[in-house]
């Protein structure tokens, strides 16, 4: 028998989606599709139509392209009543409204969390205010950079070299700018790729000319009499003479709009089911409120059933269909968001991209090419199989390591590899850092309980 | 014209940019650059670039392809 409030959803329901970049646009787009015909209204805090965000550390920086002109294509015209430049600031869930940042409220019958990240802030307040110390994640913040680079500053220092870092060092360079690259860790991309990949990024860099600088944390920004930030003063001691500052250390979760809500939301994301539907804190899922992209913390089939939280563009995509399919669906034809976790930089002139949860492995293998020649495929693996692969400049590989990690292939491989050099076919430590020691923070980040062992882990917030 | 290109598809095959040069270049041997909001006069270009693409990882505003009669399906 048909769900007859499921159609009455469809022909004359309100769906309200927050947040209004790339996940909160493609839902709303994939609702449409599915013959949502009722109410669709999308909120943002920004004032700007839903614009891509991966140009800002790249074409933008180079200035190839404007800030101002990274606006995402759309699928179809939506009928949406747009709500920019307004964030929600409160959830009631037994009435089923948003609150808006303005006092209005919106009512819903679906509700879709797509709130993202933001860029975390410089820790002292003060001097993160100094003129010239940037971070970069918004169209604002990218149009800032992009003129500070453009005014020829004498020296940058980018604080943090994981991948926003990385690539915003290599724009510097390609503009001929003198750049300092401070990193905690023992080299760039460390929580992500490990350090054996760390450290070719690392030569990577030097090669180009950046001062790369690992080991060391900046342990304050100093300004003039003008309030501009004119040094930095290093842990080992040293003093840093810079003109811009880019903070670089990660991103915070959206989610303090929910707290006292019920929702299961905090700073590590908001919990969901593989069906995208939100926790509340409980631990029961709700049946109304559904959650995609960057903020989003949902259990991996492929992956343990571990809690895994993506900041990659494509889950961003991919979980906003999953999401927008499953609200306008009955139980039986939801569908799990089962995406493999892929993602890609590109830095120094190299092509970085990745496939599945390095993070998780213990073990890296060269299975193409060589890392002397910065053009490799690294297979990562944990607990004899393969759980990951990064490639440097070798893309054409990576559909095959994704195909190995669906299957859960053994590792070490078992089959001869083409292509294969110096560095040959033995597995060595992939080289993680302790993840009980901080440092800039992976991208992905795991927590541990599936419903196989019906374990729950408290893990204090502090981020 | 707005369009985006899904980097985690390309390839690198550099169709788009033997195609339609002013708005694909390549950035190195694999890597892709390209202009988020490309001129009008290049939507023609974009068209065939997007159609060219052996990964498909092109993406065109649907409502700019109508305009310009190029919408498969609109």
């Amino acid at each position: 028998m048909p769900d007859t409030a499921l159609e009455q959803l469809k022909r004359s329901g309100r769906i309200v989606v927050v947040g209004a970049s790339l996940a909160g646009l493609r839902a709303a787009e994939t609702m449409r599709e599915k013959g949502f015909a009722g109410s669709l209204t999308l909120i943002g805090d920004e004032p700007y139509e839903p614009y891509d965000r991966p140009p800002l550390s790249k074409s933008v920086l180079l200035g190839r392209a404007d800030a101002d002109r990274t606006l995402l294509p759309r699928r179809r015209a939506l009928d949406a009543e747009w709500r920019l430049g307004v964030p929600a600031d409160g959830l009631d869930m037994a009435a089923r409204t948003v609150r808006l940042a303005d006092g209005d409220t919106v009512p819903y019958d679906r509700l879709l969390i797509a709130t993202g990240v933001r860029a975390r802030p410089w820790p002292n307040e003060a001097e993160g205010e100094l003129d010239g110390v940037f971070t970069l994640r918004t169209r604002d913040d990218g149009a800032a950079l992009a003129r500070a680079l453009a005014a020829g500053p004498r020296r940058v220092l980018v604080i943090g070299a994981g991948f926003t870092g990385s690539e915003i060092a290599s724009a510097c360079r390609e503009r001929g700018l003198e750049v300092t690259v401070a990193e905690r860790g023992d080299g760039p991309l460390v929580g992500a790729l490990g350090g054996v990949i760390g450290a070719v990024a690392a030569e990577l860099q030097r090669e180009h000319g950046v001062d790369l600088r690992t080991g060391i944390m900046v342990t304050g920004l100093e300004g003039d009499a003008t309030g501009r930030v004119r040094a930095a003063h290093l842990s080992d001691g040293t003093t840093l003479e810079c003109d811009v500052v880019v903070v670089s250390l990660g991103a915070q979760r959206n989610t303090e709009w929910l707290t006292g809500s019920g929702l299961g939301a905090g700073p590590r994301g908001i919990a969901c089911d593989a069906g995208c539907r939100a926790f509340d804190i409980r631990g029961i899922v709700t049946d109304d409120i559904y959650v995609a992209g960057d903020v989003a913390r949902s259990p991996h089939a492929l992956f343990g059933y571990q809690f895994l939280s993506l900041e990659h563009w494509g889950n961003a995509v991919a979980q906003a269909e999953t999401a927008a399919h499953n609200m306008l669906s009955e139980s039986t034809e939801r569908r799990p968001h089962l995406w493999v976790p892929a993602f890609w930089s590109s830095q120094f002139g190299v092509n970085i991209k990745s496939v599945g949860v390095p993070s998780m492995g213990t073990e890296i293998m060269i299975a193409q090419g060589s890392r002397a020649e910065r053009r490799f495929t690294g297979v990562y693996g944990y607990q004899g199989r393969v759980i990951g692969a990064v490639t440097f400049d070798n893309s054409r590989w990576l559909q095959f390591y994704e195909q190995q990690i669906e299957a859960t292939a053994p590792f070490p491989l078992p089959f001869t590899t083409v292509d294969r050099r110096s560095d040959g076919h033995k597995p060595m430590p992939a080289d993680f850092p302790d993840p009980s020691v901080p440092t800039h923070g992976p991208t992905i980040t795991l927590s541990g309980y599936s419903p196989a062992d019906r374990r729950i882990t408290f893990t204090p917030a502090g981020h | 014209m707005r369009l985006v290109v899904d980097l985690n598809r390309c390839q690198g095959y550099a169709q788009c940019a033997f195609l339609a040069p002013d708005v694909f270049a390549m950035h190195g041997d694999e890597g892709l650059l390209y202009d988020p909001q490309a001129e009008a006069a290049q939507r023609e270009r974009v068209a065939q670039a997007a159609a060219a693409c052996p990964v498909q990882a092109i993406l065109v505003d649907e409502l700019d392809l109508a305009a310009a009669g190029e919408a498969p399906d609109a």
